[in-house]
């Protein structure tokens, strides 16, 4: 995996991550489109994710859970916006409470997935995520951008530098 | 959490005003995150409240929190090569 880019605009609340993998589209697709892989990376391994509904269909929902440290489970869902396998995925990303009901207190992301098969075999994804507003990335931050988990932002920077390359 | 700013501090500081300060403490506040401490008659927040400061330090913890899931989906796909030579 090589990461080619990254862009961070603060004024459009967007994130775009480009990176390479050396896999046919079709292969890195299946680590969205199977649930089995999906929640062997969307969590760190502190907090692990179990994925509880899988319906990548438009309209359809992701379920899914971040298991902590202490046994505490931290609740999102998606809500598919736009498939076309094995090229591209749009999903909204939001918190829910301990039933897996969606949150409507809480923010939510827009998540743009692309992935298109490079020359030389290997594939390329690119990720855009787009926060909705100025004020819906404070309360984030405020919360921690862990997908749920409610850290608060001091122990998030301890967090990250504790990371390798944090 | 490296420094704190008192609210007026932060109002001289960025173009907002003393009221816009305390409405985005009081948005930290409700999230849950933010204690307001008074020191005297100054009320002391921690130093990125700024909701552009917030947005840049947002952006920077998703970047590291896609940087790790990326490698990680890289090694998943590692894995598949070590198991079966080859993509099937």
């Amino acid at each position: 995996m090589t990461v080619i880019s990254i862009d961070k605009d603060p004024g459009a609340m967007t994130m775009t991550i480009v990176a390479e993998f050396d896999a046919p589209a079709r292969r890195v697709w299946e680590v969205w489109a199977n649930p089995r892989q999906l929640e062997k990376w969307w969590g760190p391994p502190t907090y692990p994710a179990t994925v509880v509904d899988h319906d990548l269909s438009p309209g359809g929902k992701v379920g899914y859970f971040m298991t902590g440290p202490e046994g505490d489970r931290h609740r999102g869902w998606w809500r598919i916006l736009m498939v076309d396998g094995p090229h591209r995925l749009e999903f909204e990303d939001g918190f829910a409470d301990e039933a897996g009901t969606p949150d409507p207190a809480m923010p939510t992301t827009t998540a743009r997935v692309s992935l298109s098969e490079q020359p030389g075999g290997g594939t390329r994804m690119t990720i855009e995520t787009t926060f909705p507003s100025l004020e819906a990335m404070e309360q984030l931050i405020a919360m921690g951008m862990e997908e749920g988990i409610g850290l608060a932002v001091g122990q998030i920077d301890g967090l990250l530098r504790a990371a390798p390359n944090g | 959490m490296q420094e704190e700013h008192s609210v007026s501090a932060l109002a001289g500081r960025y173009p907002m005003s003393f009221a816009a300060v305390q409405k985005h403490v009081a948005v930290l506040e409700h999230a849950g995150l933010v204690s307001k401490r008074r020191e005297g008659r100054e009320q002391l927040v921690p130093g990125n409240v700024n909701a552009v400061l917030a947005a840049r330090r947002l952006l920077d913890q998703l970047e590291a929190v896609w940087r790790d899931r990326l490698d990680r989906i890289g090694e998943i796909l590692a894995t598949d090569t070590q198991n079966e030579g080859a993509d099937a």
